[in-house]
């Protein structure tokens, strides 16, 4: 445990130091602050709705520049080597590795919580779909950072990781748009809606945190983190 | 202490190991040697466990490498530095050696300790709080030498520990690898054979992912020594002197370079007065004559050819 966390911080500590994770903090919130003071006071609601509902999009291009990095990088000038043969699993450097993201990204959530304390001063919002909002926007999140953690582990080059990643998970988004839907036949429509993103998090939206969502997000998680350690760890000996 | 049992190693259709084996001891300091491309990074890579092989078995003291039981037990007995000396650029020299130290399960209350004696024993002190991205390259690997000794382990595994250095940042290294040399057991990967010869009590030869010789640096330089060349420089060269130096009894063979004579001739005789009194009856004006024996170096190429 030791050890993950040692990582986590070393990895957090490198996002700090570069401009970068100011940028992408910067951005995030200038994005976010512009899309809801838009429809803020064009809807006139005390509501955050308009806040987590951008989300996805703003997350696909966001947290794949802070993921890009990730393996890439170490790949590229060849610490991984290094890291790699330090007495310790390849699971606890994976882990160490989506912790450190996951951190940078409820930081940024963090950063975004005058919306809802304004939004309370000035009317009376459903506190509830607010927290709900929050815990959907952790699990929609993580979701894309263990994609982007996958994808930067088979490259080299962070402007690719950036670009698959971002592609990847617009088709995991769009797939469960009814544009998309109503041209499948009914059989894989089902399986299409079922594995979208939007999907989940909508249905989060709506105050309602599921299970079904919970394990569907964590799912998605598991599955891109497994990929990742086959990447990187050392396949068994024949 | 290290046993290696026919390692095979395949990426795709090339080769890269082809059945290598070998043992080593406890203290002993073997330099893999081979041309670029043999398989040495190859072979060290699959000793500190960052690849596995297509075939054939590591045991580190008894411990098998392929049984995940014992592999993170075998890591902390390891430093390894690979090629290049990759490290994290924006860290300071203290801060990357505090998080390997951490990451070799170093105790917290330790951790200084360990870090100011390696900083002592590479040479880094006045560089402690520098960040690594301004270091030169001698310090860099200074850097990366210290990061596979912090935890003080058994065994030091260095790729290509002197490629990049001017000759006084090799000596530097060279010197400081001697000295690692005297209390545990190394492993070092080299091109450059002057290196290896220096730093190791034993060597092995790769080429073509094949181990083609395995013995102290001594014993390599006088296994192949069947022959021995005597170059001789001269002011004019006279037509005569070719014909008559072949027919000396020992000479295997006589190439003309320019005003150069390069001859082959057995090792047993030493025949450069016969060959000066040629070249002086043939009024060729003698300017230099020198007799070398085969050595390390020619042992190398002969048998990476």
């Amino acid at each position: 445990m030791n050890k993950i966390l040692t990582i986590t911080k070393k990895e957090l500590n490198s996002h700090f130091n570069s401009p970068l994770g100011y940028i992408v903090v910067s951005v995030f919130l200038l994005m976010s602050g512009w899309i809801f003071m838009q429809s803020f006071f064009i809807v006139g609601q005390a509501s955050a709705r308009s806040l987590f509902n951008f989300l996805p999009i703003i997350f696909m291009f966001i947290l794949p520049a802070i993921t890009m990095f990730s393996w890439a990088e170490e790949k590229r000038s060849g610490t991984v080597e290094v890291l790699m043969t330090f007495p310790v699993k390849t699971a606890e450097v994976v882990l160490a590795k989506f912790l450190s993201s996951f951190v940078f990204l409820a930081i940024m959530l963090l950063l975004t919580i005058t919306i809802p304390i304004m939004v309370t001063e000035i009317g009376n919002p459903d506190r509830g779909i607010i927290i709900a909002g929050y815990v959907g926007a952790l699990l929609l999140g993580s979701s894309y950072i263990a994609i982007g953690l996958w994808i930067s582990s088979i490259t080299k080059n962070q402007i690719i990781s950036f670009v698959l990643t971002v592609t990847i998970i617009f088709i995991f988004y769009i797939i469960g748009n009814s544009l998309i839907l109503d041209q499948l036949p009914n059989s894989i429509a089902f399986i299409g809606k079922f594995l979208s993103f939007s999907t989940h998090f909508n249905s989060i939206l709506r105050g309602v945190i599921s299970l079904s969502d919970i394990v569907y997000y964590l799912s998605i998680v598991i599955f891109f983190l497994f990929l990742n350690a086959r990447v990187v760890g050392m396949k068994k000996w024949k | 202490m290290i046993k290696v049992e026919n390692l095979t190693k395949k990426y795709g259709e090339l080769i890269a190991l082809d059945g290598v084996s070998f043992e080593m001891q406890e203290g002993e300091v073997i330099g893999v040697l081979g041309p670029n491309g043999a398989g040495k990074t190859t072979l060290l890579r699959i000793l500190v466990m960052f690849l596995e092989p297509t075939s054939g078995k590591v045991e580190i003291d008894g411990l098998d490498l392929g049984n995940p039981l014992y592999q993170q037990e075998i890591k902390s007995k390891i430093g390894y530095l690979p090629e290049n000396a990759p490290l994290y650029e924006d860290m300071t020299v203290w801060e990357y050696l505090s998080f390997v130290g951490k990451m070799q399960g170093i105790k917290k209350d330790n951790l200084n300790e360990k870090i100011l004696n390696v900083l002592k024993k590479c040479g880094l002190e006045d560089k402690q709080n520098t960040e690594i991205s301004i270091l030169s390259k001698g310090y860099r690997q200074r850097v990366g030498i210290a990061q596979a000794l912090i935890h003080d382990p058994r065994i030091v595994i260095l790729d290509e520990p002197t490629t990049g250095l001017d000759p006084n940042q090799r000596i530097e290294i060279r010197d400081l690898i001697k000295e690692i040399g005297k209390s545990k057991t190394v492993i070092l990967s080299s091109h450059v054979l002057s290196e290896v010869q220096a730093t190791c009590s034993r060597i092995l030869i790769i080429n073509r992912g094949k181990i083609v010789a395995d013995d102290t640096p001594e014993r390599l330089e006088n296994k192949n020594r069947s022959q021995a060349m005597i170059n001789a420089e001269v002011d004019e060269l006279g037509t005569n002197i070719v014909p008559r130096l072949k027919l000396i009894e020992g000479i295997r063979e006589v190439e003309i370079n320019g005003n150069r004579i390069t001859i082959t001739t057995t090792l047993e005789f030493d025949l450069r007065k016969d060959i000066a009194k040629i070249i002086v009856e043939e009024n060729s004006g003698l300017l230099e004559l020198t007799r070398q024996q085969a050595n390390l170096e020619d042992v190398f190429i002969e048998l990476t050819k």
